[in-house]
């Protein structure tokens, strides 16, 4: 270590310079040079100089030809941004509140514990798109869900559901794919408990169930905060769950894309064909997720401060 | 008198409930059995939610076609082997999902995204953990903050740059779609970060010790660090498998043709209608769809029973979301 080997440092971090460079940090910079270019065209790069025109756009606020009201791309706003929030809002603390108890669960039995363990990692290995195929499946109209439940042919997943529905799988699904990181991450986290806190408890004749509580839970609260921040930002993320159960964008014919989250509008935006290529929205878009996902992991952060015990 | 024998008796009484141990020790027997009950039918249930999908996709690709489409559970309708055999081998030649193809492509993708960012880790994380260099605190900042920016912003640029570099395009090769998928995965962050910390513990003794010996940085990374840190390499290297092989996004967005020979197993997996040509007419064929999804989640869940131990340690201390 008391060798200044200078050129040797960077020589072995080479590789990953020119890679992180070519493959992230030039498109972090590059993606937001891209959503300030009013008429951009990706081929050539073409542009008409600089503008805001195209958040307005996303937001819905600014019209896509001058002068036409009907022109304003609405889908972002009304669909997009509030299927995200919802899709996390419901399914980041349901999906807490599961595993805590999970792990709760797998830290008070002894017998068959590791088979448990293995079970609920399972769906950590497995492909979204392929399990949400399978549950689409399970919520057909014929499917077993219905006929355990005995609803008859209730349309949760093909064209013509509503959108209640819809997301009420998705959420499903959601919690489903979350499930085993979270529960992984917290029975790591009661494992370190130690032993001496349960004691004190027992001493004073606390409930098992007011142990947990006042307890065990405040010591792995670390481990609550890191978990959330994670799948807040991954429910910001949300898009395989969609195209793994409905493949399309919309509940009914008609009802333009009114599956849509961020991620979704974003991937559509990359992926239109002809004119309907739009990287220059696809670029806002992928800036206002980038800002919701920073501010609120900041928000985290801000709240952990006051709530965390380390 | 030495013999003088003590004896007490000691009854512990708890306040304010006027009760004897015995009732005491005996209450607690009974609210311990009643907790692990509850906990063992909590348990029982989410297990069963969380395999009830890995059943059903194998039930139904037991099935015939009629049986699925009526909600059945259990595969009972008909030979059950036949309709093995009838599902399988029809899902593994179908045009839109041809089964081998789309293995060899998955694994020559994985293994290589795999294997080359396996070694550009190592050096960096050798380089950010052993050796000295001007701006290497800052340099290590700035990889660890391209963290937090969501995936998305890359892939908007990546698809151009791909486009640039006439690797995406309606007709483009095997072998450019195996670079598009390959190079933008090659240097992973949070690898590097998971690996530098793993490096970081290896006392410095044994650098000054290989030294003495003669050993260059070079031969010493590869001799002592690696092997060292062969634990944390391997969980690295599955991980990095599983999400290759899981990954859907970028190759949806990147693989323009058509040909499903040319795909990975998640883009054919969503792609494809599985449809059976049948008097004279097209149906849809779930039972070759499940058949489909289980072809492409079992090999990984054989993997992950070999590997559980790593896949899980490597989880539990790093943190990983997929």
């Amino acid at each position: 270590m008391e060798r200044k080997n200078n050129w040797k440092g960077w020589l072995y971090l080479a590789p990953a310079l020119i890679l992180i460079t070519l493959f992230t940090i030039f498109p972090i910079i590059n993606t937001f040079v891209i959503s300030f270019l009013k008429e951009y065209r990706y081929a050539t790069g073409a542009n008409e100089g600089f503008t805001f025109d195209n958040y307005g756009i996303v937001l819905g606020i600014t019209e896509r030809i001058p002068g036409m009201p009907e022109s304003k791309m609405t889908e972002f706003i009304r669909y997009a941004l509030p299927n995200t929030l919802l899709i996390t809002f419901v399914t980041v603390p349901l999906s807490i509140l599961v595993s805590l108890g999970i792990a709760i669960g797998l830290n008070r039995i002894k017998a068959v514990r590791s088979f448990f363990q293995t079970v609920f990692f399972l769906p950590y290995v497995t492909n979204t798109i392929a399990v949400g195929m399978v549950f689409a499946l399970i919520f057909d109209n014929t499917g077993i869900f219905n006929n355990f439940f005995g609803l008859g042919n209730l349309n949760w997943m093909n064209v013509g559901t509503t959108w209640g529905k819809a997301m009420f799988v998705t959420c499903l699904y959601v919690i489903w794919t979350g499930l085993p990181f979270k529960i992984l991450v917290f029975s790591s986290g009661l494992q370190n408990v130690d032993q001496q806190y349960y004691d004190a408890a027992r001493i004073d004749a606390t409930p098992k169930w007011k142990t947990d509580l006042k307890i065990v839970l405040p010591l792995i609260s670390p481990q609550i905060l890191y978990v959330s921040v994670t799948s807040f930002i991954s429910g910001f993320k949300e898009y395989n769950a969609i195209i793994g159960l409905f493949n399309r964008s919309y509940t009914t014919n008609g009802n333009a894309h009114d599956l849509y989250t961020v991620v979704y509008y974003i991937y559509d935006q990359i992926q239109g064909s002809g004119s309907n290529r739009h990287l220059e929205y696809a670029a806002a878009g992928a800036v206002i997720l980038f800002l919701i996902i920073f501010a609120f992991t900041l928000l985290q952060m801000w709240v952990s401060k006051k709530r965390v015990h380390y | 008198m030495e013999n003088e024998s003590i004896q007490t008796h000691l009854t512990l009484i708890i306040p304010g409930r006027k009760k004897g141990i015995k009732e005491t020790e005996k209450r607690d027997r009974i609210l311990h059995v009643i907790g692990l009950v509850i906990a063992y039918c909590f348990l029982g249930i989410a297990a069963f939610v969380v395999l009830l999908p890995f059943y059903y996709m194998i039930a139904a690709s037991f099935m015939t076609e009629e049986q699925l489409n009526a909600g059945g559970f259990f595969p009972t309708e008909g030979n059950i082997l036949e309709n093995i055999a009838f599902n399988y081998s029809h899902t593994i030649h179908s045009d839109g999902f041809p089964y081998f193809d789309l293995v060899r492509n998955t694994l020559i993708v994985g293994l290589s995204t795999t294997c080359g960012s396996l070694v550009i880790t190592i050096l960096s994380a050798f380089a950010f953990s052993k050796l000295n260099f001007k701006g290497k605190e800052v340099l290590f900042t700035i990889f660890l903050s391209t963290m937090m920016i969501p995936g998305e912003m890359m892939v908007i640029t990546n698809y151009i740059t791909m486009s640039n570099l006439g690797l995406a395009y309606a007709q483009q090769n095997q072998f450019q779609i195996y670079l598009t998928l390959i190079l933008p995965f090659l240097c992973n962050v949070f690898y590097i970060y998971l690996l530098r910390q793993n490096f970081m513990q290896i006392p410095n003794e044994l650098y000054l010790a290989a030294k003495v010996d003669g050993k260059s940085d070079w031969q010493y990374l590869w001799k002592v660090m690696v092997p060292m840190a062969s634990p944390t390499i391997i969980t690295i290297f599955i991980l990095n498998l599983i999400e290759s092989w899981n990954s859907y996004v970028w190759p949806n967005t990147i693989i323009i043709n058509k040909d499903p020979t040319l795909s990975v197993l998640s883009v054919a997996l969503r792609g494809t209608t599985f449809q059976y040509y049948e008097h004279e007419a097209f149906r849809p064929m779930y039972t070759w769809q499940m058949a489909a999804t289980v072809l492409t989640t079992v090999p990984l869940l054989v993997l992950f029973i070999i590997f559980r131990k790593h896949i899980m340690r490597g989880i539990a201390r790093a943190g990983i979301k997929g």
